[in-house]
């Protein structure tokens, strides 16, 4: 367990010290944002409306962007080696360095995300939940991205592949975070059941990608 | 299924059932489309459009046939390391892709006089299109991993995270939103469709899951050929470099 930690915590040092992992993906997730309207006109009220989907569809967007990164400095440096070879199972070797990527990634983003929503003109009472529904649904998408970045690990053009490959398991978490977020910003149903789904999902991706992580790596490395 | 697991014997079998598969298959889409396009009326509502269906419907439960079929040999291929589970996973792909995109197309041809539009963001369609991109995905883990082996379990873990999600998929977008017609065949209270409609239908659907096992042994069998030339020609290589 404390060996689990100890990796969980030099991961998220690295990704801190190296810097540009995070400042990356906020950056990327700003400027999607940005674009939205300069595409679909100023109008306000057609923002507000669709703020929920765009600000979701730019976060899977803008976390996808460093999750190649997850396990390809230790494969190229030979440290994934030497973890595989430890006494730490290889699930839970995928399973914190998911964490990992999703504190460094995936809490940042979603703690961006009022920002933005406030440039999209989504009503105030939403904040909380956009915030609550992004970090209670983030989780699911780290996990996932690791399965993903474990299967193309040391391919070329990983990073691209890695998007076809992941984007689509991405769908309910998408479905279930903007149901979240527009309940709460529109009505009139309650947001609750859609958030709880949500969190079923990260809570079930956070037992299962771990195992299917840990087997690409594996395939990956022999 | 383990005296298959030698290539050799499984191709002496393919060789021998393919001519007679081949023949029935199109015997019965033969039959099949005599039925739909001369015996089947219209329908009341929908006129001679009716008969898209013929085509769409069996392409439809194909695409998840060929799905099911590839995430089955996936789990071969992982746990029993059955040597032909791989090449059945891999062939599969392209054929079941295929049939998927031919029921999106089919069913676009039928939604617009039926809907007014070629497409809508329906629960159904919608989870048709995540899954042909499930199968274009795990096509492209085959195309861009060179070593074989690598290559094949990387595409079993996919395929296996894929089919664990479909689920997931299906019920996440029929919560977002639903216009297609529910399931009408296979339901509790028996068939909502005509007998008259429905044994054309069921005839075309044996005839294309016949055609879709003929394609998939044949593709199999090209797969098993393409290796062995493979590794003739590295033992080629290898033999003239000792020289």
């Amino acid at each position: 367990m404390s060996s689990a930690v100890a990796l969980f915590r030099r991961d998220v040092l690295l990704a801190w010290r190296e810097g540009g992992t995070t400042g990356t993906a906020l950056g990327f997730y700003l400027v999607v944002v940005v674009l939205i309207p300069l595409g679909l006109g100023p109008d306000l009220n057609l923002l507000s409306r669709i703020a929920p989907g765009v600000l979701w569809v730019a976060l899977l967007l803008a976390s996808l962007l460093s999750a190649d990164r997850i396990f390809h400095n230790d494969y190229e440096d030979g440290s994934l080696d030497v973890l595989a070879m430890g006494p730490l199972p290889l699930e839970v070797v995928a399973g914190a360095k998911s964490l990992a990527h999703w504190v460094t990634t995936g809490v940042p983003l979603a703690l961006m995300a009022p920002v933005l929503g406030l440039l999209l003109n989504l009503p105030i009472e939403a904040y909380p939940l956009l915030m609550l529904s992004m970090l209670a649904g983030t989780p699911a998408v780290s996990f996932v991205a690791a399965i993903g970045a474990a299967l193309t690990l040391g391919l070329r053009r990983s990073g691209v592949l890695l998007a076809l490959l992941v984007l689509p398991l991405y769908v309910p978490v998408l479905i279930f975070g903007v149901a979240t977020v527009s309940a709460a910003s529109v009505g009139p149903a309650s947001p609750w059941p859609p958030f709880l789904i949500l969190c079923a999902l990260s809570l079930a991706s956070l037992v299962l990608a771990p195992i299917a992580s840990a087997a690409a790596l594996r395939t990956a490395m022999r | 299924m383990w005296n298959l697991a030698n290539p050799t014997r499984f191709l002496s079998i393919a060789d021998r059932i393919i001519p007679w598969l081949a023949g029935l298959t199109f015997l019965l889409l033969g039959i099949g489309l005599y039925l739909a396009f001369f015996v089947a009326p219209p329908d009341y509502q929908q006129g001679e459009t009716v008969k898209i269906m013929f085509v769409h419907v069996p392409c439809a439960w194909l695409a998840m046939f060929g799905y099911t079929l590839i995430a089955i040999a996936s789990i071969g291929s992982l746990v029993w390391r059955h040597p032909l589970a791989d090449v059945a996973a891999k062939t599969a792909a392209p054929i079941g892709a295929t049939f998927t995109f031919v029921a999106l197309v089919t069913g676009s041809l039928w939604g617009k006089p039926m809907w007014g539009t070629y497409w809508v963001w329906d629960a159904r369609l919608t989870s048709m299109l995540v899954l042909f991109l499930l199968y274009l995905g795990l096509i492209a883990l085959w195309q861009s991993i060179e070593e074989p082996g690598r290559a094949g379990r990387a595409a079993a873990i996919l395929a296996i995270v894929g089919f664990i999600n479909v689920p997931i998929i299906h019920f996440s977008v029929n919560w977002w939103n639903t216009l297609h017609q529910p399931a009408s065949i296979f339901r509790a209270g028996g068939p909502t469709i005509d007998p008259s409609l429905l044994t054309p239908l069921f005839v075309m659907a044996a005839g294309f899951t016949l055609l879709f096992v003929l394609l998939h042994l044949l593709a199999m069998r090209a797969e098993i050929l393409r290796r062995r030339v493979h590794a003739l020609r590295q033992m080629h290589v290898e033999r003239a470099a000792a020289a």
